[in-house]
């Protein structure tokens, strides 16, 4: 066995790895079936700090977010943009959408038409999100727009100058944004937003980011980072957070619709997994029963597949990473009986 | 442990290698004629008529501006037939929407949703690389070279693309010849009073220290290209030494300078209490141990002997968990990122599976197939 071991062509394990991703995808694919996700203190951070931009002002929240990465690591990222997006059209923030990477405003327009123009058609263009697109000049370019954005930036992405969208009024530097979202595959990445805008300016900064740069980000974790998605993982939580959200907004929503308060209406939100209970109860008495059927149908419908892209993909990371466990102990297996032969480790 | 892939494989590998292509081949070819097929795009044409509105100045009446009002196919039809194709513009775009709505279409007797050949053919190709890519886990071949180069070669060509339009364009032909851009380049920009702003100037400045730069390609001339590159490294080096005192040394050690007991949450348990105090304060204490023994490590000047050896020790420890943390994110990172390229082989190229809800009839005949 030792010997096969000690033989064996990598190729098997390639073959193997490929099964251990393939299989999960093609189950998870077939049935729609996720795993289930606990959301930590990081993901929980990320998604509080977003939720209540522009309090403090009292205003609708300006977001600057910035999607600085390719499809080489839209795998590991988009998950997060999309929820990002979702997140902040459900609540009603200013998208300004950025990059500083020559391939990000195709990430942008990936995540507008996936998200904004499919789910929340009613949002207009230059009033409640604008994508400013690429520029050249990596931390230089965060650096200037600290202190005037305009010189950077004149135009959108389809050259209609700053001046003539509406929600670029009174929008001069980064001081202006309530809060910087940002979602980073490297340089220029979180990293220089955490040097040159938070520490900087002093303005709230949430970052998602892939696992490689994940450690290094930690220390900055929560003065200069208020909220961190690492790698597919952070995707998933706070894709969970947001489809929750999401969907007890969309519940409040029709509830405030048909008259139900306030109060009220936060409380069933918060019990849809009973819903056919409390919709003929007492408290939705009012409501009409096409009112009570979309309101079930908002509530138990599946999700749509773009916002659980990350939690399908934590199937494969389990089967994975059981393979590399059980690869990583048989390598030392393997070593410690060379060891005890006197070969050569 | 293993052989190299560049080694001779023998008889048995080569059979069971070529079992497994057979294997993919087979299940493509067979998955195309099952159900409604596979790997297709459709797009729903979607008209874009504008006709001209020309609005003449109340106070100047050889004063007049135009702007471009969309209408609909209808009344684009009835301007066109009175006025001809003066002052209008028209073009076709192109959205793409779900094979889902392609067959209800087909359902129900026709429409305008067609397949797009060139997206389909994209799609293809995008699946085709993908493979040629994996097929270096094989060994190295001629499909993977082929990918590769085309790999490099399309990014060179994008990278100078998008350094004309978004870096040269913008940061200095707007700025010096602004008449000039506007009639040739980007006709949207705005003109500044007079037509062009002299402090602009400044960027001369800048294009002659990019053009001494270029000076690198001729040999007599590479001398000049140092300028410019001591102007590169120095202004890098002023701005990140700011930035990385700033955020990593002045503000990483105000948060390490932390009290080292910390007070529970209050809760109305006794015993959560203290365990959350015990737990809030290890982390603390752990912090400031391992800033301390990693500087330590990283102190060369003495001899990392007794107690100084033994924290050294400890940073050493605090060290390996932070790379083995960083490897696990990193193959945390890499299995993602194939899962995505599985994704879009098993959705969008062969059909096999339906996460966006695209093609509901497919799926239900292929869930069949498990």
């Amino acid at each position: 066995m030792i010997r096969m071991l000690e033989n064996l062509d990598r190729r098997w394990i390639f073959l193997a790895m490929a099964l251990c991703v393939s299989v999960p995808i093609l189950v998870i694919g077939l049935t729609g079936v996720t795993f289930p996700e606990t959301p930590t203190p990081l993901a929980e951070a990320f998604f509080d700090e977003v939720d209540r931009a522009g309090e403090a002002n009292g205003r609708r929240a300006n977001v600057l977010i910035a999607l600085d990465y390719d499809p080489a690591s839209a795998g590991e990222l988009s998950p997060m943009s999309l929820s990002l997006v979702n997140q902040c059209a459900q609540k009603g923030h200013r998208m300004y959408f950025i990059s500083l990477w020559p391939v990000g405003p195709q990430m942008i327009e990936e995540s507008i038409d996936k998200v904004i123009k499919r789910f929340y058609p009613d949002l207009v263009y230059g009033q409640d999100y604008v994508n400013l697109g690429f520029k050249a000049g990596s931390e230089q370019v965060i650096k200037v727009m600290g202190i005037d954005l305009t010189t950077e930036f004149r135009t959108d992405v389809e050259g209609t100058m700053l001046s003539q969208i509406p929600m670029m009024e009174g929008i001069t530097s980064l001081e202006d944004f309530d809060l910087i979202a940002e979602i980073s595959a490297g340089y220029p990445g979180s990293k220089e937003w955490v040097l040159y805008a938070a520490t900087q300016y002093d303005i709230p900064l949430v970052s998602g980011m892939t696992g490689v740069q994940a450690p290094q980000n930690y220390p900055y974790y929560p003065t200069q980072l208020k909220g961190l998605l690492g790698a597919i993982k952070g995707a998933a939580e706070y894709e969970f957070i947001v489809n929750d959200y999401v969907r007890e907004a969309r519940v409040r929503s029709i509830l405030a619709a048909n008259g139900i308060d306030e109060e009220t209406s936060l409380g069933l939100s918060k019990q849809l997994d009973q819903i056919s209970t409390w919709t003929t109860s007492a408290e939705a008495a009012s409501m009409s029963p096409a009112a009570k059927a979309e309101l079930i149908d908002v509530a138990t419908g599946a999700t749509p597949g773009e916002f659980l892209e990350g939690q399908r993909r934590m199937g494969p990371q389990l089967f994975a990473h059981l393979l590399m466990v059980l690869l990583i102990i048989l390598g030392n297996l393997v070593f410690f009986a060379q060891r005890r032969r006197g070969g050569s480790a | 442990m293993s052989s190299s892939a560049s080694e001779p494989m023998t008889p048995a590998q080569r059979a069971i290698w070529a079992i497994v292509c057979l294997s993919i081949l087979v299940i493509v070819v067979v998955r195309s004629f099952i159900g409604d097929g596979m790997g297709r795009v459709y797009v729903e044409p979607k008209p874009m008529d504008f006709v001209a509105e020309v609005t003449t100045s109340t106070e100047n009446a050889s004063e007049s501006t135009t702007s471009w009002k969309q209408v609909s196919t209808v009344e684009f039809d009835a301007y066109v037939s009175a006025n001809g194709y003066t002052n209008t513009i028209s073009w076709t775009e192109y959205d793409q929407v779900p094979p889902r709505a392609y067959f209800a279409q087909e359902a129900a007797g026709g429409g305008s949703i067609v397949l797009s050949w060139p997206r389909t053919i994209g799609l293809w190709l995008a699946a085709f690389f993908t493979l040629a890519i994996f097929s270096f886990l094989y060994r190295d071949n001629p499909f993977y070279k082929f990918a590769e180069s085309v790999v490099v070669g399309v990014s060179a060509g994008y990278w100078m693309v998008v350094g004309f339009w978004d870096t040269i364009v913008p940061n200095l032909l707007q700025r010096l010849m602004p008449v000039f851009s506007k009639d040739y380049l980007t006709p949207g920009m705005e003109l500044p009073p007079g037509g062009f702003d002299p402090t602009n100037l400044v960027f001369l400045i800048p294009l002659v220290l990019g053009i001494m730069l270029v000076g690198r390609l001729l040999p007599k001339c590479g001398w000049l290209s140092l300028w410019p590159l001591a102007f590169i490294v120095g202004t890098m080096a002023g701005l990140r030494m700011v930035g990385y005192i700033e955020s990593d040394i002045l503000s990483q050690t105000k948060e390490t300078v932390i009290p080292l007991y910390v007070q529970g949450e209050n809760t109305s348990s006794n015993f959560m209490m203290i365990w959350s105090t015990i737990w809030a304060s290890l982390a603390q204490i752990l912090l400031v141990i391992g800033v301390l023994a990693c500087l330590v490590y990283f102190f060369f000047s003495v001899e990392h002997k007794g107690a100084v050896g033994k924290t050294a020790r400890v940073g050493i420890w605090y060290l390996m968990i932070t790379f083995g943390a960083a490897f696990g994110f990193t193959v945390m990172g890499r299995i993602a990122l194939l899962a995505a390229r599985v994704e879009f082989l098993f959705d969008d190229w062969m059909w096999l599976i339906d996460p966006m809800q695209q093609r509901e009839f497919i799926s239900a005949s292929v869930g069949l197939l498990f």
